[in-house]
Parts: structure tokens; sequence; C-alpha cells
């Protein structure tokens, strides 16, 4: 396969799933969050 | 609305795997370029869907500040219309502006400005239009930054320099990415009950950019490749296919995106609520 062409599809995901990351460990420091709140009621 | 989210998952997981199979194996080799071409199908629909979010981050900026002033609300709701009608005018009537753009391209934009209007108007709230907002710039940066990103790559085996500097195209597009990054660290990084507000005037000028950058290719001179679709230029017909498998499949991707951050956010500030209440509550030693 062409360098370029590989370079490009590699990056377009990476960038994708670097953004999909950064909101699973949002949503899991949320989660953390969440439960702290119930423990304290 | 809960079985919506894992068939639009799956459908969007099959989409992907098509459209990637397709501009990898099935789509033609084009005859100069060879297979960098098939960067093609990962940039154009990047960049379509990037306008596409920039544009329902400036709708929806519109809706959190007219919707709390009634006649605000009522002349934004009729300068909508017009917009559509008038595309259709100027499509059928007058020769659309720049020259060479399909008529059919503009009147299919009027309507869809219109529609997209009318559609956040009536499912999203005060606060859903400025968490709408929020997401729509945030997933249309990451699209963003694919397009800089597969568009250097793509520009160095064939012409030969990774950026073109000067040309309006590129440069209005890194404008575009700089001035939604911008509104984003606002977001982020400011808790004035003005944030919002100020955010919203800031979405609505940096949309005033998404045009330029659209319209740049025609208005000046640049070394960007011109439009295949809507604007005069020809494309094989198995290329068209595959583009268009890759926008929807980008689409649903970013429909899934924009989704799930969007209930993230809400949840967020539900959180935030609960939190200050609570601090609100607590007795002071």
């Amino acid at each position: 396969m062409n360098p370029y062409l590989c370079a490009a599809y590699v990056a377009t995901w990476t960038i994708h799933i670097t953004y999909l990351g950064i909101l699973a460990r949002r949503y899991a420091r949320l989660r953390r969050e969440i439960q702290e709140l119930k423990k304290r009621d | 609305m809960k079985r919506a989210f894992p068939i639009l998952a799956i459908l969007t997981v099959l989409l992907l795997s098509y459209g990637l199979h397709g501009a990898l194996i099935s789509a033609p080799t084009e005859q100069t370029m060879g297979d960098v071409q098939r960067i093609f199908y990962y940039h154009v629909p990047s960049a379509w869907t990037a306008f596409l979010l920039f544009f329902i981050n400036f709708v929806a900026s519109i809706q959190y500040l007219v919707r709390p002033n009634d006649r605000a609300d009522r002349i934004a709701k009729w300068i909508a219309g017009v917009v559509s009608i008038g595309a259709c005018i100027a499509a059928v009537v007058i020769r659309p502006i720049p020259y060479g753009m399909e008529p059919s391209a503009v009147a299919t934009t009027g309507i869809a400005i219109t529609g997209i209007y009318f559609v956040v108007r009536k499912y999203f709230s005060e606060q859903g239009t400025d968490v709408l907002a929020l997401v729509a710039a945030e997933v249309g940066v990451v699209f963003c930054t694919v397009v800089l990103v597969t568009g250097p790559i793509w520009a160095r085996p064939v012409w030969g320099i990774w950026w073109a500097p000067g040309d309006i195209r590129l440069t209005s597009t890194l404008v575009l990415w700089l001035i939604y990054v911008s509104y984003l660290i606002l977001r982020r990084f400011s808790n004035s009950s003005q944030t919002a507000g100020l955010a919203a005037a800031l979405a609505i000028f940096g949309a005033l950019d998404v045009p330029l950058v659209y319209f740049s290719i025609w208005f000046f001179r640049t070394q960007h490749p011109q439009p295949v679709i809507g604007g005069g230029g020809s494309i094989d017909p198995r290329m068209l296919h595959w583009l268009l498998i890759n926008w929807l499949a980008f689409l649903c991707f970013a429909a899934l995106v924009c989704w799930s951050r969007y209930r993230l956010e809400i949840l967020q500030r539900q959180v935030e609520e609960a939190q200050a209440l609570e601090a609100l509550l607590e007795p002071r030693s």
C-alpha cells in the first residue's frame, strides 16, 4: 500500500480514537463523581 | 430511543467498514495520482461533516441568543424562511453566484439551512441549544483536524510540498480550525454566567468563515483542486458512489459521537448542579 495513503488513513482513525478515548475517560470520571454523591446522600 | 443508539452504532460500523473497503479496494485508481488519490475518500467527507457540524453550532448559537427574546426569535424565524425561498428563486431565476455552481446545489443548501434551523428550534430547549452548540463545535474540530492532517499528506506526493503558504483555501481552513479551538478553550476555562452567550457570539463570527472556506476556490486563484460535485466539475460515477458512501458513514459516526457527547454534557451539568447544591446545604464549621 502507498505509504502516504496508509499514513492518511491511520492518522484519521488515530484522531477519532483519541477523541473517543478522551470521552471515555470523562465518562469514567463522571461516574466516579456520581458514586461519591450517592455515598454522601 | 434506547434502541436507536445501538442500531445507529451497528449501522455506523457496517457503513464505515463498507466505505473503507470501497475506498481502498473497489474504487477505481485515478490515472495521474494513483493510489494517493484514495485519501480523497476520507478527506472530503471529513470536510463536509466538519462544515455541517459548524453550521449546526451556528444555528444552535443563534437559537440560544434569540430564544429569550420573542421579537428576535420571530425575526430569526422569518430570516430562516427567507433564506430557503431566496435560494430556490436564485437557483431558478437568477444565474447562481459563483459561476459554475449547480443551481440544484444552491437550492438544496438553502432548504437545508432552513430545515436545520426549524429542527433545532423544535427539538431543543434553551439549555439544549447551548449543549448542542458545544457538542457540534467539539466534534466539528475533530473532523476539521482530520481535514488539516490528511490534506498535507495528500499534497506532499502530488504538489511536492506539505503546505502551500498563502493559499486561501488552506489558510481559511486553518483559521476556521483556530476559531473553533478558541471557542472550545473559552468554554472550557471560563466559568462566568456570561460564557455561553459570549461563546455563542464567537461561534456566529466563526461560522462566517465557513462560506469563505467553501467559496474560496471559486473566488480566488488557489492550488486546491476544484470541487467535483455541485461546482461544474466531473467525477467517475464509481468514485462518486464511494465518496457518498464514506460521507454517509462519517455522518452516522458524527451523529453517534455527538449523541454520546450530548448525553455526557447533560449528565455533567446535572452532577455540577448537585455538587453546588450540596456545597450550599453543607453546614459550615
